[in-house]
């Protein structure tokens, strides 16, 4: 496995002239915007990693008047807070990067829906959005951007769910297929992208995919920005080339007493001790969002799973009962287990229901509930149990 | 056409064939909750989950369409596991108290516990951790969160059926329920009873409010006298829930078990059809030359049907300055309801007081018509209780009448003849048919222009139908309407009827007279039918009563015998003033929320 090590390093809030960087992009052919973005490996940074060129190549391919490029900005897995900080620092590269999306995939309408806990933000973020349209116009290019406004639910962070949303509807995923590509927001072809994708595809444009795979491994192309939190001497946001291993990470985070690192927030993996050496934080072993939470001896892993648990029996949007009931059942069954009202081996049917829920949820979110759950339990069953 | 292999068998389907069709097409089933033939796909409940070839995930059949390519297992040891785990789930958030509940034996979480779940369950009772509703505020159903699984089909049905969404998905997560507006009781909300809500719940968590005790009661009071009504639907489907196939028409046995089950005297809402006919047709008649001949600017045309007591809840609650456009003619039920405890009473000397007045409806709406305070013309509440079909089935079974074998027999006289007219009021455009045979010959003295009596244009499943019948020929006292297009249209269902009101609002509706039936199909298709109701079981049902109509001697409601006698006996003549005291009605505007 490739290991580059930690290093720090500032491309994501790197000052630049957005206007060059646009002009630049908006000279390229479409096809050309999306073979650079392909040429870069980039994966999503929202932490489901799906090859962005990709994305961008099925909606351009879709034959349709109307498109939409949207902004995921509902940043809401816990321990996340780094589309915050991107969108208060370098909101023209997500606007910029935005306009560069609509350029490859063929749409002149872009939204960004943000998350509701964040519209202090906003009145800022109007002013940065005032002089881009006026920039945009500059340049000769026909491109929109607004802003929705969520409303605190974390299902509306899963795409569809977030379609529903700005559309007016109860936030609740969809089936699938059809895919976003095919039908989005307004049932048009959607590409839609976390924050943090678009500077980065923006960087790429800048840059040149050529410069840009020199960061990161195979897998994790690029650096990644970092939002490292719990039991640290220096919590906030860090950018980092991908391709460390978690051992590495707590070498510099961790405060000398590191037990485990949750890796991707509430429905990432819990890392413990034994396995830093060996896992990189990465598409090759434990993905991320951005969300690094790092627990010493101190933690009761129980507590930290509870609190899991009942954040998504509270957040799962309740439609199908993988989810819903899953949820439920995972709570109350660790509680029981806790209190001695029913026997540890209970833990062993709950895993299989963790199973279960990752193969049989509607949506990412009921689907990865599993992970936190069966990463904690696995690795500390007898703070489960005792 | 797309080929794909599900259980290593080769089938090929149409684009946009869901896996589930697919599979059904090689007689290969899979289980289902959440799915609706009526309904549009949610693949929430999960239960039909199969294992695609190379997919991360099992996918939901009912909501995946088919690909080329696809290989699809059914059966496999992962979908066997998973969808234990889902039933199990499911029934650890439902009140299982199965030996009580309405549903018993007809619920189709019992039947997926009995194929999928059977033994020790593993999971947790999450019941006890809910503060669970039971809402009986609404005189046609009653709502017990307790047994509710999510699966939504009631929320679909409410908006795309009706058009209503009285009830909607509040909140998330574990809190996840059914709620109303502000979470009110259903009495104080949009609600129109219909019922098709209760005919698509898998479950117990929404049933009709039964009589059945009351009605037992009254049945052995020695002094009480227990008539009973049939509505022109239930004939057609009672039999589904007693062992026969869908579209059996069962009215002999019907009328026998009544007899056995001890009721006095078992008579027929179909005479009330035809009686609403005569007044409605009056009405119609009436308003029409009121408006076109003496140009009177205060008739509200198009003129509404006023059959259906859901349609009146609606409008009342969603376009209540069109209330004047309805007929004020009662629904059939209630105009035997008040006949019954006048005329009848009088005809057979009997105390009204004494009259106990049943009714059996294809209609949960029917139990919140019956208790309005309008309907008590007689002095007395009109209809005392009123029953589901399914409601009947019960009282069958329970009086264990070997329902297959009795013998057929003959309604009660005195508002026990009906003709073919009354009949098709079941079905959508069976009013509109029966009117127009009835208006024609009126007008013009001769049978309405289309073979056998079968006026085709005004039959069928379409949402909205229309028709145009022009006049010509008509007798003296009808010359006005001489040349006249009659233009009539007809919706049934509420999201169609909708239409309608929308196009009448906009000032778009061309029509004269309007037939509205609040449930898909019509009464046939009512929220108190045999459950399940679907469109292939509605058409079945259809079909029965347009072949009962046909086996009718009489077929046009001006010639039932019993509405002859009683226009000489007791109320005159049609839109007398006897008329008007006892068989029409008022409405009320309601709120929209």
């Amino acid at each position: 496995m490739e290991n580059k090590g930690l290093n720090k390093v500032d491309l994501i809030f790197e000052k630049i002239n957005n206007h060059e960087v646009l002009a630049k992009g908006f000279k390229m052919s479409k096809d050309e915007i999306i073979q650079e973005i392909l040429d870069s490996g980039l994966k999503g940074r929202g932490g489901a990693g799906f090859p962005t060129g990709m994305k961008w190549k099925f909606t351009a391919a879709e034959k349709s008047p109307e498109k939409y490029i949207v902004c995921n900005a509902d940043e809401g897995e816990p321990g996340t807070f780094k589309d915050r900080e991107i969108l208060d620092r370098v909101s023209n590269k997500v606007h910029g990067g935005m306009a560069i999306a609509g350029k490859a995939i063929g749409a002149k309408k872009g939204i960004v829906y943000l998350r509701g806990e964040y519209r202090y933000l906003l009145p800022k973020l109007m002013i940065e959005l005032e002089s881009f349209h006026k920039m945009i116009k500059e340049i000769g290019y026909d491109f929109d951007i607004e802003y929705r406004m969520g409303s605190g639910a974390y299902i509306c962070g899963e795409e569809s769910a977030l379609f529903e949303s700005i559309e007016g509807n109860r936030g609740e995923p969809r089936n699938k297929p059809p895919y976003p590509t095919v039908s989005g927001v307004f049932g048009k072809p959607t590409s839609i992208n976390n924050v943090e994708t678009l500077v980065t595809a923006m960087m790429i444009i800048q840059h040149g995919a050529k410069n840009f795979i020199q960061y990161g491994t195979k897998d994790s192309r690029g650096s990644k920005v970092f939002s490292i939190s719990g039991d640290t001497p220096t919590p906030g946001i860090f950018e980092l080339e991908l391709g460390m291993t978690v051992l590495q990470f707590v070498n510099e985070f961790g405060d000398g007493d590191t037990k485990a690192v949750q890796v991707g927030g509430a429905s990432g993996f819990c890392v413990p001790r034994k396995k830093f050496a060996e896992t990189i934080i990465g598409f090759e072993g434990v993905p991320t969002g951005g969300s690094m939470k790092l627990f010493n001896s101190s933690r009761s892993m129980y507590n930290v799973l509870h609190n899991y648990l009942d954040f998504f029996t509270e957040e799962s949007c309740g439609q199908c009962t993988p989810c819903r009931v899953g949820c439920q059942q995972l709570l109350k069954g660790v509680e029981k287990v806790k209190k001695g009202e029913a026997k540890s081996t209970y833990l062993n049917e709950l895993m299989k229901l963790a199973d279960t829920m990752k193969i049989a949820a509607k949506c990412g979110l009921g689907q990865s509930v599993g992970n936190a759950f069966k990463s904690i339990v696995g690795n500390f069953k007898e703070e489960i149990i005792y | 056409m797309i080929n794909l292999l599900i259980n290593d068998q080769k089938v090929t389907v149409q684009d946009g064939t869901t896996v589930l069709a697919a599979a059904k097409k090689l007689k290969i089933n899979i289980p289902t909750l959440c799915n609706h033939d009526d309904l549009c796909v949610a693949g929430n409940c999960r239960v039909c989950i199969v294992e695609q070839k190379g997919a991360r995930t099992l996918i939901a059949s009912c909501a995946t369409p088919a690909a080329e390519g696809m290989e699809i297992h059914t059966n496999t040891l992962k979908v066997r596991n998973a969808r234990k785990h889902i039933v199990e789930l499911l029934l650890s958030e439902h009140r299982s108290d199965c030996t009580k509940c309405y549903k018993n034996q007809n619920c189709e979480l019992q039947s997926l516990a009995n194929d999928f779940a059977f033994g020790d369950h593993v999971f947790l009772d999450l019941v006890e951790d809910h503060k669970y509703n039971i809402d009986r505020s609404s005189p046609s159903f009653v709502k017990d969160d307790s047994k509710c699984i999510r699966c939504q089909r009631c929320v679909r049905t409410c908006s795309e059926l009706q058009y209503i969404s009285a009830i909607a998905v509040a909140n998330k997560g574990a809190h996840q329920k059914i709620s109303s507006f502000h979470d009110r009781p259903m009495s104080q909300v949009v609600c129109t009873n219909c019922g098709q809500c209760v005919n698509r719940c898998p479950t117990g968590a929404l049933v009709e409010k039964t009589y059945i005790d009351q009605v037992w009661d009254a049945i052995y009071d020695p002094d009480k006298h227990v008539v009973v009504q049939t509505a022109p639907a239930v004939r057609v489907a009672l039999g589904e829930d007693l062992g026969y196939d869908p579209g059996e028409r069962v009215t002999g046995k019907m009328v026998n078990a009544l007899r056995q089950l001890g009721f006095n005297s078992v008579l027929d809402t179909d005479f009330s059809a035809d009686l609403t006919i005569m007044e409605e047709g009056t009405e119609l008649l009436v308003r029409l030359k009121k408006a076109l001949v003496d140009g009177d600017k205060s008739i509200s045309l198009p003129m509404f049907t006023s059959c259906s007591p859901g349609w009146i809840k609606f409008i009342e609650h969603k376009y209540p300055e069109f209330l004047p456009n309805l007929s004020t003619c009662k629904s059939p039920q209630q105009m035997f309801g008040a006949l019954a405890k006048t005329y009848y009473a009088k005809k057979r000397n009997i105390d009204p007081s004494k009259i106990v007045s049943v009714s059996i409806m294809p209609c949960t709406a029917k139990k919140f018509e019956a208790d309005r305070p309008e309907m008590r013309s007689s002095g007395f509440k009109d209809v005392d209780f009123v029953l589901t079909t399914r409601e009947l089935a019960v009282m069958i079974k329970q009086a264990g009448i070997d329902f297959r074998n009795i013998e057929e027999a003959n309604y009660d006289s005195i508002m026990g003849d009906s003709t073919g007219a009354g009949v098709i009021f079941g079905a959508t455009g069976g009013v509109m048919e029966a009117a127009l045979r009835t208006a024609y010959e009126i007008v013009t003295g001769r049978e309405v222009p289309f073979g056998n009596l079968n006026i085709t244009p005004v039959r069928g499943m379409d949402g909205v139908k229309e028709a145009t019948i022009k006049i010509e020929g008509c007798v003296d006292a009808w010359k006005f309407l001489e040349g006249a297009e009659l233009k009539v249209a007809i919706a049934h269902g509420l999201v169609n009827a909708n239409k309608i009101m929308k196009m009448t609002k906009e000032g778009k509706a061309p029509y004269h007279f309007v037939e509205i039936m609040a449930c898909p199909g019509g009464c046939i298709g009512g929220g108190g039918q045999p459950i399940p109701t679907n469109m292939a079981i509605r058409q079945k049902r259809m079909k029965a009563i347009y072949s009962e109509d046909e086996h009718k001697e009489l077929r046009k409601s001006h010639l039932n015998p019993d509405v002859i006698a009683i226009y000489k006996e007791f109320l005159d003549q049609p839109n007398s003033h006897k008329s008007h005291d006892l068989l029409h009605t008022h409405y009320v505007e309601r709120d929209n929320y």
